[in-house]
């Protein structure tokens, strides 16, 4: 079938272009337009039917007419994949963008991806030391595991989403993640800070970077993703790399799929997005994970900016629904001038338990953390006590964790843009912290790492 | 028309098809690959297909062949210990097929036909049998006796009956009519199974999880639904029930839920014991697991799959208990076939029937006479993800509408670190009263009014709250102050569990009633000891009563219970004479 032209365009509506009268056509098939003036844009069959086809159109429909001709190319998208990728930059659909040559496909992938077998997954249990205190010690990390952002506009995920791809590793291996990082509508000033950041560190030469930018085409979005994460599939289950996947920001991919399903008079789901897009989301972030007799691992880094700040917005919502925990930016503590300012209160990491402890961490981690935590929140909620009554009106053990939940914001939220802390240097810093409350407020630790850990015991 | 016809449409997991003879909810095979597909709509000569499986490349002009039957499962020994997808394909047999990504086009055989059973007959030539009744049994696993049944359409007198090893396809038995009895037989899974009549529920599935047995019991045949935002707490719930609920038979449903967490269930049930019988917990476990990005269609039959599964074990008199993780992802499911089928829409998108599928499916739990004249029962427990934790949003309202129990989770529990995160303030249980008898023959004549006390120390709490968050707690009154203390001790030594501790994961309910009795006994002690002079402070430091609270992690706490309790009332009483 290919090769064959048509010029039977009826409609053309948004990013959406319909045709009819076509020999058969497959659903997702991948179509290319050739315009009066000769150039050409490319797209992907949404609904084929004996007398009408939808194509979606990834550049946009500008200058279409209805003498465009279309022609059918036989197949659905694919990525040609090799290990030559590894340092290259590609745009949105998967061509080059930083000038050298075409990929020399060792294999072409559909980019759709197929679910792994439930039964076939390995549960990941391998701790990745990030050097941030706030994630390692209370929103652990696990190879494996798809763990977004949650920020808002103004935040700096950006920052925090570089340092972890620098400094994430297994304690005590030198394995080297590679990096594949999917920009998709942002803009070219945070895209050169990514680049540049990943330059000047080396990065770049192991990762794969694939570029949509916010004056690209919005449809050409709903792909870039998929391709990423068949590049990172390649790598991890064909080449047994370790990879990390970051992208940014889902929450532009989310309104590009409201775009399409507008522009298909779709009934909508909340706030105007389609009622398929959990499904949609899951097939993205469920391609994390750790597969049986693999040695390779994709973990996932997905960041969202939360319009509003608004947690129960349909794309973090569904997202937390799907992801395996959140890191949670808070607008407050980055005001306070506090870097990383991570919330970690409503942060979660769902794996953590399956990480932590004295094989891969510390003995102590586990108690450490929920003290930590839980002597934070009860700071924070006197906070608000103290608005009203005053700090005198506070007893001695409040007083305490009250002052706590100061220090926690200081010494162990706030750390520097390079500052690579270990998990000892992270789980003592948390004793040294703690050591300022009374041991007998100290419910949620052991005895046992009191008598061990605690400085009073230690010097 | 033939059973044959082509493709004329497809647009995602909906395929339109022409020229085809197809009566509702007829399994078809679409395209070339053969790909499963179920009829949902017909509209004069074509009939619209839901498809299991990803249709892209698939074209117009491909054939569509009608099998002629409705979706349907096999039931049979083997069922038990198995992992299934929402069509009852075996994920171990996917993996021998396909490796490690699923990919499309492959059948499989719900559970090995080949294997031999041992069966033996307990009818004899000569009995005239109906539909439903037992006529053999089979040991299924080391706990799980299997018992072969009429199937439900057929019924005569037994011409033969032959006890010894078969396969599920081989016949074991011939009725006088010709009719043959196999050990496997097929239930179309979106029509119940018949059962005599309906009971009123009378006995609690226990749970081992205090917050739920004690306050917000669920009656075995009873329906429950748990609601909560992400985080909250849903699937460790789920989880824990599947792991330690007092039900003979567990149907556990990953509906669209996570892959990880999914391999983690497959790879820790296996190594998992029931403490009921002390045998490996998969030998009563049948689990579907259709994750978020497995065919979104399969998912919306998963849990019908489910349920059949269940009504069939309940059918041979088991008690039986189904999860189902989350019902959202179902009815977003639904959601998301309906918007194809471009259908009217209701509340949020969703269908208009929404609520009536909700009810029906709900409505397949129950305690029954089998019509083999037993008592059988299937218990279901449904999650709800509501969207942003708000349950105004249709499927939760759905689900309070027609389930008599809920378990309210609360993100602002799980945020302080308060395992199971279920808020005693608003989740309800409706079984109380028909259940309350069970608990004074089987447990304490006194159990209900215990019940009571500790819930309105609850209720009381809360109140005084309020106060406390304008004023301070040392602004109260000493004996509201106690009742501060014994609120607190009923919140972190008895409403919290530690789901994941060896021995604090299962609670037996004669313990709990222990515990619950401790918390009294010590609001008791207080209170004489404080009348008498004592300081609150003094009374609640006792360190035998912090031994009394950690003493919930040690093994054979059920022993050593009450003489705790005894050592914190006499330091409590002693701390009158300290004054």
């Amino acid at each position: 079938m290919t090769g064959k032209e048509y010029r039977t365009i009826t409609d053309v509506k948004g990013p959406l272009v319909f045709l009819n009268k076509t020999e058969p056509v497959a659903f997702g098939e991948i179509v290319s337009l050739r315009l009066a003036d000769g150039s050409i844009k490319n797209g992907q069959v949404l609904d084929t039917s004996d007398d009408l086809v939808i194509v979606q159109v990834f550049e946009g429909t500008a200058k279409i007419d209805r003498t465009a001709g279309v022609t059918f190319m036989g197949d659905v998208f694919k990525l040609p994949v090799s290990t030559d990728l590894v340092g290259r930059i590609l745009d949105g659909a998967g061509r080059p963008r930083d000038g050298g040559p075409d990929i020399v496909a060792e294999e072409n992938a559909d980019i759709i991806g197929a679910a792994i077998n439930p039964f076939s997954r390995q549960s990941p249990h391998d701790f990745i030391q990030t050097g941030i205190s706030a994630i390692d010690c209370c929103t652990t990390l696990v190879r494996g595991q798809k763990l977004p952002i949650f920020s808002a506009s103004g935040l700096p995920h950006n920052d925090i989403a570089l340092q972890i791809a620098r400094q994430a590793k297994l304690p005590g291996s030198d394995e080297q993640f590679i990096v594949v990082f999917c920009a998709m509508g942002i803009t070219a000033e945070e895209y050169n800070f990514f680049r540049s950041d990943l330059e000047r560190t080396g990065a770049l030469e192991n990762a794969v970077l694939f570029v949509n930018l916010a004056d690209d085409p919005a449809v050409e979005r709903i792909i870039t993703p998929r391709l990423a994460l068949t590049a990172a599939e390649y790598l991890a289950f064909e080449h047994d790399y370790h990879v990390l996947v970051i992208y940014t920001d889902m929450t532009n991919y989310c309104d590009a799929l409201r775009q399409i399903g507008a522009a298909r008079e779709e009934v909508p789901g909340r706030r105007g997005y389609p009622g398929y897009m959990y499904t949609d989301l899951a097939m993205l972030y469920e391609r994390a994970g750790i597969v049986k007799g693999k040695k390779g691992s994709i973990t996932q880094f997905p960041i969202l900016t939360m319009p509003g700040d608004d947690i129960t917005h349909p794309i973090p919502d569904l997202s937390g629904y799907i992801t395996e925990g959140q890191i949670v930016i808070s607008r407050e503590l980055h005001q306070q001038g506090i870097y990383p300012p991570i919330n970690v209160l409503p942060s979660l990491s769902r794996l953590m338990g399956s990480c932590i402890g004295a094989k891969t961490t510390r003995e102590d981690h586990k108690s450490v953390s929920d003290q930590m935590y839980a002597a934070y929140a009860q700071g924070r909620e006197l906070r608000g006590l103290v608005a009203i009554v005053g700090e005198d009106a506070l007893n001695e053990r409040d007083k305490q964790l009250l002052d706590f939940s100061g220090v926690f914001e200081d010494r162990f939220l706030r750390q520097s843009r390079d500052e690579d802390r270990s998990i000892e240097e992270t789980l003592d810093l948390c004793w040294e912290l703690m050591s300022e409350i009374d041991t007998k407020y100290l419910v949620r630790l052991d005895q046992d790492w009191i008598d061990k850990y605690h400085p009073e015991n230690r010097s | 028309m033939s059973n044959e016809g082509v493709i004329y449409r497809i647009s995602g997991p909906v395929v339109t098809a022409t020229g085809m003879s197809a009566g509702m909810y007829d399994v078809v095979r679409v395209g070339i690959e053969g790909l499963m597909g179920e009829v949902i709509e017909l509209h004069g000569d074509k009939a619209v297909i839901q498809v299991y499986e990803d249709t892209s490349g698939m074209r117009p002009g491909e054939p569509v062949i009608n099998t002629g039957e409705t979706l349907s499962v096999s039931l049979g020994p083997g069922l038990l210990t198995q992992i299934y997808d929402g069509i009852q394909r075996p994920l171990p047999t996917l993996e021998e097929v396909m490796g490690v990504f699923i990919t499309r086009g492959v059948d499989a055989d719900a559970f090995d036909l080949e294997k031999k059973w041992t069966f033996e007959a307990v009818v004899e030539k000569g009995t005239a049998v109906e539909g439903g009744q037992v006529i053999g049994h089979v040991q299924e696993t080391e706990t799980i006796v299997h018992k072969i049944m009429v199937p439900p359409t057929m019924s005569g007198v037994i011409k033969s009956i032959k006890s010894g090893d078969f396969n599920v396809t081989e016949t074991v038995c011939v009725l006088e009519d010709g009719g043959e009895i196999q050990m496997m037989q097929k239930w179309p899974v979106r029509t119940p199974r018949p059962y005599r009549q309906k009971y009123a529920p009378d006995t609690p599935l226990v749970t081992g999880m205090r917050i739920l047995d004690f306050l917000f019991p669920l009656a075995k045949g009873g329906a429950a639904g748990i609601p909560g935002p992400f985080g909250s707490g849903k699937t460790v719930t789920q989880q824990s029930l599947a792991k330690y609920s007092d039900a003979q038979i567990v149907v556990y449903i990953g509906c669209g839920e996570r892959g990880n967490e999914m391999t983690e269930v497959l790879d820790e049930f296996p190594h998992l014991i029931d403490p009921n019988t002390g045998k490996p917990l998969m030998n009563r476990t049948v689990m579907i697991a259709n994750t978020s990005n497995m065919p979104v269609a399969a998912r919306e039959a998963s849990v019908y799959t489910g349920i059949t599964i269940a009504e069939y074990f309940r059918d041979m008199g088991y008690d039986v208990a189904l999860m189902a993780d989350s019902t959202s992802r179902w009815a977003e499911a639904m959601r998301e076939i309906s918007s194809r089928l471009e259908e009217m829409p209701g509340e949020e998108g969703y269908p208009a029937y929404l609520s009536s599928r909700i009810a029906e499916f709900y409505e397949r739990a129950g305690r029954v006479e089998t019509k083999n004249g037993d008592d059988g029962s299937v218990t279901v427990i449904g999650a709800v993800s509501p969207p942003g934790g708000d349950i105004s949003e249709p499927v939760s309202q759905g689900t309070l509408r027609i389930v008599k129990v809920f378990w309210g989770l609360d993100a602002g529990l799980a945020r302080q670190r308060h395992f199971p995160a279920i808020n005693w303030l608003n989740s309800y249980s409706l079984y109380p009263q028909s259940l309350n008898q069970w608990f004074r023959d089987n447990i304490a004549q006194d159990f209900p009014e215990v019940r009571t006390q500790i819930s309105g120390l609850l209720q009381v709490e809360s109140e005084l709250q309020e106060i406390v968050q304008l004023v301070g707690s040392d602004a109260l009154p000493v004996d509201q102050q106690l009742t501060l203390e014994v609120a607190r001790m009923i919140r972190e030594y008895f409403l919290q569990q530690n789901g994941f501790h060896e021995v604090d994961a299962f609670c037996d309910i004669n313990l709990q009633y222990s515990m619950s009795k401790a918390i009294l006994s010590f609001q008791d002690a207080a209170k004489n000891a404080m009348a008498a002079g004592a300081q609150l402070n003094d009374v609640v430091n006792v360190p035998a009563r912090t031994a009394l609270m950690r003493g919930r992690f040690e093994k054979g706490y059920v022993d050593t219970i009450e003489s705790m309790v005894k050592n914190m009332v006499d330091e409590i009483a002693a701390t009158v004479e300290e004054n």
